[in-house]
């Protein structure tokens, strides 16, 4: 077995236990390269099925391009698609982009906010129906007590932190300081009512791994993350105001393999072009700690 | 070459001896820091007019920062010309044990980090002590702030010979003792100047020296596939039932004769599943695959699939385990646990404690009652079903465990052996409550001529919506019509009484069947046909039932598939069948069986 087999192994293993232990699972699916690896991870674990449904929140500032292909992987893979998002923060433009809010207010109304009271089932969900073709509101109102999020420990010092499944209190709050051992395999599958827990497959992945698993599998990834002529590549997805583009020609999935392993970002930060990591020092902690993935 | 598989190694040791600082050196000479990140703390700790230090490269967090210590077990990368590392920074603070042990159990090698000028502190023995028992088989041990000694040699080597007796009880023997300094990176990448005595290799050399852990020896063990869970996913049109798991060690192939433990089914191996992997006839392991038979048998999730030909593991209740112990509350006696070992579940209680160590000095214990956070002991324990598995020097992954106290993992514990003994828990709580067991004036004998028949408890058995509810009330029914005295009971009467207070923990159910179990005592010694229809019990739920409801009798009838195979019913219905002709059925069965003797 090779590294990325390993890693393969070890991800399947990780969302069988939580299929097996959470009645109410959820996947959270960016549309980014991290959480399609692991959305193929689960077909891989559950042999071409995804046994639970796969929520997204939209902030309705994600390029046009990442709900197009959401819709239509949807469509052919026959998946269980979810959104929600936080229609009062819409309607009444409290945002970023609007002028209204800093960055980091703006992601904690669009995304921390939307996905707490989207998970719990306070606010509407919105399911696609494969007979409509269309999304419809979701009847299912229960809240989700294990979601299963894409979160490497590469990425940022409090992810490093993270536990493989990692407990969230009734306010959502992650306890940094005081996490359950995860020894041999074994993780915390016992939780008290009202709180849920955060499952990471990914976390012992990095960039590189993702992206040598990416062309070994042939796993359709979004053509936002090549440049298409300009020059110019998304390293990471989020929101047309906050993300920025970064100089290069890596127009195919070896040419980023090769970019990342011996050129210029070698030793760059993937998330460097997310504007909203650097505001108040430890913007991305603070975040994580109100419930942001 | 570059060795493309990643090592995971853990750094510990007692706190303040140094750990961030090897890690922050090893990060930033080896080049492996991201671009700038040095530049940024430097610029940081100038601000703040700090003295820069190499830790606070790690210092990731806001609140580990205010506290300046390692709280948990932070995962840094690096890279050396040979390979990457993962290296996990384990905290020294006892309070933070259970994060070091996080850390420790998925490394493949271990950095001890000792002070030159302390020595050997209480964490240093106990980390040793941690991962000798974690499984952990490479150990380097890392004298740092040598400068703080002079670079002193025979500073060096005392340290080297007190470490080295401590870790000869624990029958672990370090690869390498290596003096360093860690602050101004002597012997971490580069070569030392200052202690030309030491001619061993470097710390980054030492650890790109150890040989990874090769699956040649893995796969040569005999098959362990421990079932984590069985998919039949009908209603997206997929027929195939699949038995998933990984293999945790040996290798198996389409046409293999294989068995399912503790129920003891077999079976032979029809396909090995995989998606978007061409055709596959074998695995091995590691990997995680799915399985298809060629003859349809019922196995739950967590049993232990192996081969039929090969060296079986153990079966049996009662073990002996070594155990560290990380929970708030002790463990103790007359608790039920829930003990996961591989992908088994089940209940479990402490039978005794034989010795609990002092880790510092290993020094044993004996006599205490309990094992308290942080403690290491050696313990007796019972499971209320029945186990497979191997001792952990044979086969570590199906010889280890952890205990779930109150919906958190509150110990690890590695299996020693088998423990025979002439009765178990239940059986001895049985034999003590019946000494005491007091009655009135009136005798079962006088009951039994009273009422025309004897005392029994009737459990109606099965898988859900069988209608085994509607067989038990059509029996009360029939009997009742005879006058006899006969009682059903609806276990949703249970439990939203006598049960309410119970915390679903187990999946299984073990309190809800204990405290039934009590209550058929009492009621069979009333005299009564008392009868219930339980769902979702397994064969031990049921022996266990017969158990506790001694000496009285029981009568199972189980309804519908997959009837127990080992504990048998005494009478085993489809499913569906009309409840009056269910019931008639059981009445001729008691008749035969002289319960009703009275009557003819």
């Amino acid at each position: 077995m090779d590294h990325l087999d390993r890693l393969e192994a070890q991800s399947v293993y990780i969302l069988r236990e939580a299929y097996k232990e959470f009645k109410n699972l959820v996947m959270l699916w960016s549309i980014g390269k991290d959480s399609t690896v692991l959305l193929w991870l689960a077909r891989k674990a559950f042999f071409g099925h995804v046994p639970f449904p796969l929520l997204h929140i939209d902030t309705h500032f994600k390029m046009p391009e990442m709900i197009a292909y959401r819709d239509r992987a949807a469509k052919e893979w026959r998946l269980n698609i979810v959104y929600g998002e936080n229609k009062e923060a819409l309607e009444k433009k409290l945002t970023y982009p609007d002028g209204n809010l800093d960055r980091l207010g703006c992601c904690k109304n669009l995304k921390t906010e939307a996905l707490k009271h989207t998970l719990s089932g306070e606010w509407p969900r919105w399911r696609f129906d494969h007979n409509l073709g269309q999304y419809a509101p979701d009847t299912n109102q229960e809240a989700y007590t294990g979601v299963i999020v894409g979160v490497r420990a590469d990425e940022e010092g409090s992810r490093s932190k993270e536990r493989v499944f990692s407990p969230r209190d009734a306010q959502n709050d992650w306890d940094v300081g005081d996490q359950p051992p995860e020894l041999w395999r074994q993780y915390k599958t016992d939780f008290a009512p009202g709180t849920h827990l955060r499952i990471h497959p990914l976390l012992e992945w990095t960039e590189l791994n993702i992206w040598e698993y990416v062309e070994r599998e042939k796993i359709p990834i979004i053509d936002l993350y090549f440049d298409q002529g300009t020059g110019q590549r998304c390293r990471s997805l989020g929101c047309w105001p906050c993300t920025g583009k970064v100089d290069s020609t890596a127009k195919t999935v070896p040419e980023i393999i090769e970019e990342l392993k011996t050129g210029k970002f070698a030793n760059i930060a993937e998330r460097s072009g997310r504007a909203q990591d650097k505001e108040g020092g430890g913007g991305l902690e603070a975040l994580r700690r109100q419930g942001y993935m | 070459m570059f060795d493309q598989q990643r090592m995971n190694i853990v750094i510990v040791g007692h706190v303040d001896h140094g750990k961030s600082t090897v890690i922050g050196r090893l990060l930033a000479d080896t080049g492996s820091l991201p671009q700038g990140k040095l530049e940024a703390v430097k610029q940081q700790c100038l601000a703040n007019a700090r003295p820069f230090e190499y830790a606070f490269l790690l210092d990731a967090l806001k609140d580990e920062q205010a506290q300046g210590i390692t709280i948990d077990a932070a995962r840094c990368f690096f890279k050396s010309n040979k390979r990457h590392y993962i290296v996990l920074d384990a905290p020294g603070h006892i309070e933070f044990l259970k994060n070091m042990v996080t850390g420790a159990a998925t490394a493949e090698a271990a950095l001890l980090v000792i002070d030159a000028k302390e020595g050997v502190q209480e964490n240093t023995k106990r980390h040793g002590y941690l991962v000798s028992m974690l499984g952990i088989k490479k150990l380097v041990v890392l004298v740092n702030k040598m400068d703080l000694v002079e670079n002193s040699q025979e500073a060096f080597e005392r340290t080297v010979a007190e470490y080295t007796a401590f870790l000869a009880k624990l029958n672990l023997e370090p690869i390498a003792f290596i003096p360093a300094s860690a602050r101004s990176g002597e012997n971490i990448v580069s070569p030392s100047e200052t202690m030309p005595w030491y001619h061993g290799k470097t710390v980054l050399g030492q650890l790109d020296a150890l040989e990874p852990e090769g699956e040649t020896e893995k796969i040569k063990a005999p098959l362990r596939f421990p079932v984590q869970d069985v998919y039949k996913f009908t209603a997206q049109g997929d027929d195939r039932r699949i038995f998933a798991g990984t293999l945790e060690s040996g290798q198996v192939s389409v046409g293999d004769e294989v068995a399912f433990l503790p129920s003891g089914k077999q079976s032979r191996i029809a396909s090995v599943e995989a998606f978007n992997e061409g055709p596959k006839t074998t695995a091995q392991a590691g990997q995680a695959v799915g399985f298809t038979l060629t003859t349809q048998v019922y196995i739950p999730q967590g049993e232990l699939m192996v081969k039929v030909n090969e060296v079986q593991p153990i079966q049996a209740r009662r073990f002996r385990a070594n155990l560290f112990w990380m929970g708030k509350a002790p463990l103790i006696q007359g608790k039920d646990y829930k003990l996961k070992l591989a992908t088994r579940r089940v209940p479990v209680r402490l039978v005794e404690v034989l010795n609990v160590l002092d880790a510092s000095d290993l020094r044993s214990v004996v006599g205490k009652q309990m094992v308290e956070r942080h403690d290491v002991g050696e313990c007796l324990f019972e499971t209320l079903k029945p186990i497979a598995f191997d001792p952990s020097a044979l086969i570590d992954a199906t010889g280890r465990f952890v205990l779930v106290d109150d919906f958190e993992i509150a110990g690890g514990g590695i299996i020693l052996e088998k423990v025979e003994s002439k009765e178990t828990v239940d059986q001895a709580h049985v034999r003590k409550r019946e000494q005491a067991w007091s009655t009135g004036y009136i005798s079962a004998a006088n009951r039994a001529a009273a009422c025309l028949h004897h005392a029994k408890f009737v459990v109606f058995s099965g898988p859900p919506e069988v209608g085994k509810r509607k067989m038990a009330m059509e029996l009360e029914r029939r009997l009742f019509m005879e006058r006899r005295n006969v009682y059903y009971l609806s276990d949703a009467n249970l439990n939203g009484g006598l049960d309410q207070d119970i915390r679903v923990l187990m999946r299984d159910k073990s309190e809800e069947v204990r405290r039934l179990g009590e209550l058929a005592r009492i009621m069979t010694d009333a005299g009564l046909i008392f009868i219930t229809a339980l769902g979702g019990a397994d064969e031990y739920d049921l022996l266990q039932l017969k158990t506790l409801n001694l000496p009285n009798e029981i009568l199972v009838v189980h309804v519908g598939e997959n009837p127990p195979e080992q504990f048998k019913a005494d009478l085993v219905l489809p499913a569906g069948i009309d409840p009056k002709e269910a019931a008639e059925k059981v009445y001729q069965l008691m008749s035969r069986y002289q319960i009703l003797e009275y009557f003819i």
